[in-house]
């Protein structure tokens, strides 16, 4: 096809963990000096991808080229020699060293004796952010720099063993508009001095900004890839989404019940005042981007986070919520975004998972009754479809999709008024999302109202009745889902238009 | 296979038992000694102060808290409780205020950990030294001896010819076992060792459950002082070194894992049945105490590393 080989190639990749298949048999290229953007939803494969890519896990089967050779990683390390920097999501950068310490960090420049060459280090430093056009002071403590100066710092650091292949996790993601114009800027000028790059991104119109070839994925398969001219921000969506709306997403709601949870006034931190009410039978999203503040928002809410102001209403009445029990109390029930870290005892049965909120509905006179707590924990499961082989299953041999229903179902004992939902379908399946999406409406037509944080602008468009747009901790603007788009949700979360709404 | 081996974990107690009535079989072989009545009777009595610390250790590793103070704290009770007699204070008074103290040292821990975000291993260090230091103060270094005589019963006389401290032992142990494995309120400590965020997120309360974990071990590590000063009459200030170390390998042997969740009180208390078991064992074979020491380390390293080897199988 083309006179030299691509400066990196994957063929027929796949890679399988418990449960899914997060990689399935994908093929694609990068060409030097190319901005190559990788889109999909969740769960898609992207990270899985720059995993593999950058040497942290190894391929079940498929095979890397870096300018046609073909090369396999032990290490991150044996990734980076190939010549394969990576900017991750979560930086790794460490505060109390300074730039160039940091951008040297795995082959610091040695003298003699193994002493540190320190005048060599700042030397090389500067000259790898002046490449970036940056001014930079390789000598400055990295806990002095914006996260701007820090996402440089991370690009230096990746592309200090001369890669030749950057990739880039979710670069913007914690970056304000003009420190992602900057880092712009900066891939840009990458790109003229032949580097081939990966962007990872789910904001699409930053990939139809820099991207000269755009890949979608979906469930771990490679559905297309196009240049940028050929494909439309809309035909982005469907390839990602790959199927009609109304199977993901179960219909809305007719008409609501009384405001069941009410927000006035409240402040946590950087974020707020907000208010916001949902209503029984509704269900409220919260949109905007990370560090918008929406997980501090619904956190503060069920008393995960500090409350600095405001008042808490269920029902109409004011409740208080200093801590998660109180809230559990109030009948509010929360799913937190990280379910292994924040919602599930990995190394317990499923039952014993599932009456963690509800001990007291299995306990007479103080002793919890073993065989009470297997029949709810089994009626809990069979309520909600959770796939598992009985339930003394440790919870973490599930899949990712029945975890997240294990952690839905823990709350259903208790019959909750409100449930307050943050990213309810990260890094499950499409099939399981779809269940979740059905199990979420069918508890607001039973009554319950819900609050949802989706990091998937389809998702919420799709799922919910009202959607809440926050920026710099405030809410900008409400809008009806059905009607409101993708621009115009990005829009607000931006803080480019509208104006305080509730 | 996996399902044998999963089965053989879950079923720890029962392991230990076997190795300690195999190991029983084998000594009485080797030493005609061990199967006398004087010898038995005089291991279960050595254990007792070890296996009354080993069930507030086994809760707080099932909570995923850890708490170096308790021989110090021990020790501290226990002259506290004679020098409290010695003063001529009613016997249950002196006992209540033993008691109380080691409460009052546990909620200090739990204040620190749970409030103030010490390390447990820092935070209990800390009152290991202060307790110690204190205990060292009160008696400038010297034994309190010639407690009364019915104070003195508690470690000496009882039924069956065995003293009231080992019926304590049993009862205590017993009964906090099943309190552990089936309580609604202690189930929630096997949550908070499970996962601190989920059983938070869960609406238990951890803080309060985390300061009550610390309070319950310093209030039985005060209790074993007491017994341990009536079973010697005498309240010895540097009593129970190093036993901190011996009861969190009792637990760990018997079950309890330092990353919490894990681990009963009659595993923990079988863990301390079986190194005094060994150390005994050493004695008749006239292995040196420096030996002794030795081979506990050695066993404790070879029955984690054994456990660590079955789990990955079973994963």
């Amino acid at each position: 096809m083309s006179k030299r080989p691509p400066e990196l190639a994957v063929e027929g990749l796949t890679k399988v963990f418990p449960g899914t298949r997060a990689l399935d048999d994908l093929s694609m290229s990068v060409e030097p000096g190319e901005v190559h953007a990788v889109l999909g939803e969740n769960g898609a494969g992207k990270t899985t991808l720059l995993m593999i890519l950058s040497g942290v896990y190894a391929p079940d089967s498929g095979r890397v080229l870096v300018r046609g050779e073909e090369v396999s990683f032990a290490r991150a390390q044996d990734a980076q020699a190939a010549g394969i920097g990576t900017v991750f999501q979560e930086f790794s950068l460490v505060g109390r060293l300074t730039v160039a310490e940091n951008v040297f960090a795995s082959h610091l420049p040695t003298r003699w004796l193994g002493v540190l060459d320190r005048r060599r280090m700042a030397r090389e430093a500067r000259e790898l952010l002046r490449t970036l056009g940056s001014e930079l002071r390789p000598d400055r403590s990295v806990a002095s720099l914006d996260v701007g100066e820090r996402q440089l710092v991370e690009i230096a650091k990746a592309l200090s063993l001369r890669a030749s292949v950057l990739l880039l996790d979710e670069p913007t993601s914690a970056l304000s508009a003009e420190e992602a114009a900057t880092l712009f800027e900066v891939l840009r000028r990458l790109r003229e001095q032949g580097i081939a790059i990966v962007f990872v991104s789910h904001r699409l119109a930053e990939v139809f900004e820099i991207a000269d070839r755009i890949t979608v994925l979906r469930d771990g398969r490679l559905v297309d890839t196009r240049r940028r001219d050929e494909i439309t921000p809309d035909d982005a969506v469907r390839l990602m989404v790959g199927r009609e709306l109304s199977v993901l997403y179960p219909g809305r709601t007719e008409e609501t019940g009384p405001a069941r949870l009410e927000v006035r006034g409240l402040r946590s931190g950087p974020v707020g005042p907000v208010d916001l009410v949902v209503h029984a039978g509704e269900i409220v999203g919260v949109a905007g981007l990370r560090g918008s503040g929406r997980s501090r928002l619904v956190r503060a809410i069920v008393g995960a986070e500090r409350r600095d102001a405001g008042e808490i209403l269920v029902d109409g009445s004011a409740v208080r919520i200093d801590r998660p029990w109180q809230a559990v109390g109030h009948g509010i029930a929360f799913v937190p975004a990280g379910r292994m870290e924040e919602a599930l005892f990995p190394r317990m049965s499923l039952a014993r998972n599932l009456v963690s909120t509800c001990l007291g509905l299995v306990t007479r006179l103080g002793i919890v009754r073993a065989a009470a707590e297997r029949r709810l924990a089994e009626r809990l499961v069979r309520r909600l479809g959770v796939r598992a082989r009985d339930v003394e299953q440790l919870v973490q041999t599930l899949s990712g999709g029945n975890q997240q229903k294990a952690v839905l179902a823990k709350w259903l004992a208790l019959e909750p008024r409100v449930l307050v939902v943050d990213e309810p379908t990260q890094g499950i399946d499409v099939g399981a999302k779809a269940e979740i999406h059905a199990i979420l409406r069918e508890l607001a037509e039973g009554g319950l109202a819900v609050l949802m944080i989706s990091s998937e602008l389809p998702e919420l468009l799709g799922m919910c009745d009202r959607v809440l747009v926050m920026a710099n901790g405030r809410v900008r603007g409400a809008l009806r889902a059905e009607e409101a788009t993708e621009e115009q949700v990005l829009a607000l979360a931006a803080g480019t238009a509208g104006e305080e709404a509730a | 296979m996996t399902e044998a081996v999963r089965r053989l974990a879950a079923f720890r107690e029962l392991v230990l038992i076997m190795i300690i009535v195999v190991s029983g079989i084998v000594m009485s072989q080797l030493s005609e000694f061990f199967f006398t009545e004087g010898n038995l009777r005089s291991v279960v009595i050595g254990m007792v102060p070890g296996a009354i610390i080993a069930i507030g250790m086994a809760v707080l590793l099932a909570s995923g808290g850890f708490d170096l103070s308790v021989a110090a704290v021990m020790a501290l009770c226990g002259t506290i409780c004679a020098y409290l007699l010695s003063e001529g204070a009613p016997i249950p008074l002196a006992i209540v205020g033993a008691l109380l103290l080691g409460a009052l040292v546990g909620s200090g821990n739990g204040v620190l950990v749970t409030f103030l975000r010490v390390n447990p291993l820092v935070a209990t260090l800390g009152t290991l030294l202060v307790a110690r230091g204190l205990a060292l103060v009160i008696t400038e270094g010297y034994n309190i001896s010639n407690l009364p005589p019915s104070f003195v019963q508690l470690g000496q006389e009882g039924p069956l010819d065995l003293p009231w401290m080992v019926w304590i032992m049993l009862g205590l142990v017993l009964l906090a076992d099943l309190a552990l494995r089936h309580t609604r309120f202690l189930r929630q400590v096997y949550y908070m060792g499970g996962n601190e965020r989920a059983a938070r997120l869960s609406g238990i309360r951890v803080d309060a459950l985390r300061v009550f974990t610390y309070v319950f071990s310093g209030t039985l590590a005060g209790l074993a002082g007491v017994l341990l000063a009536a079973r010697l009459n005498t309240a010895v200030p540097t009593a129970g070194q190093n036993l901190e170390l011996t009861v969190i390998a009792a637990a760990v042997l018997g079950g309890a894992s330092l990353t919490g969740g894990e681990g009963t009180v009659l595993g923990a208390a079988l863990g301390i049945a079986f190194l005094a078991l060994l150390s005994n064992a050493l004695t008749l074979l006239h292995v040196s105490i420096f030996w002794q020491i030795v081979t506990t380390g050695i066993v404790l390293i070879a029955a984690v590393s054994l456990d660590m080897l079955l789990r990955r199988r079973q994963a």
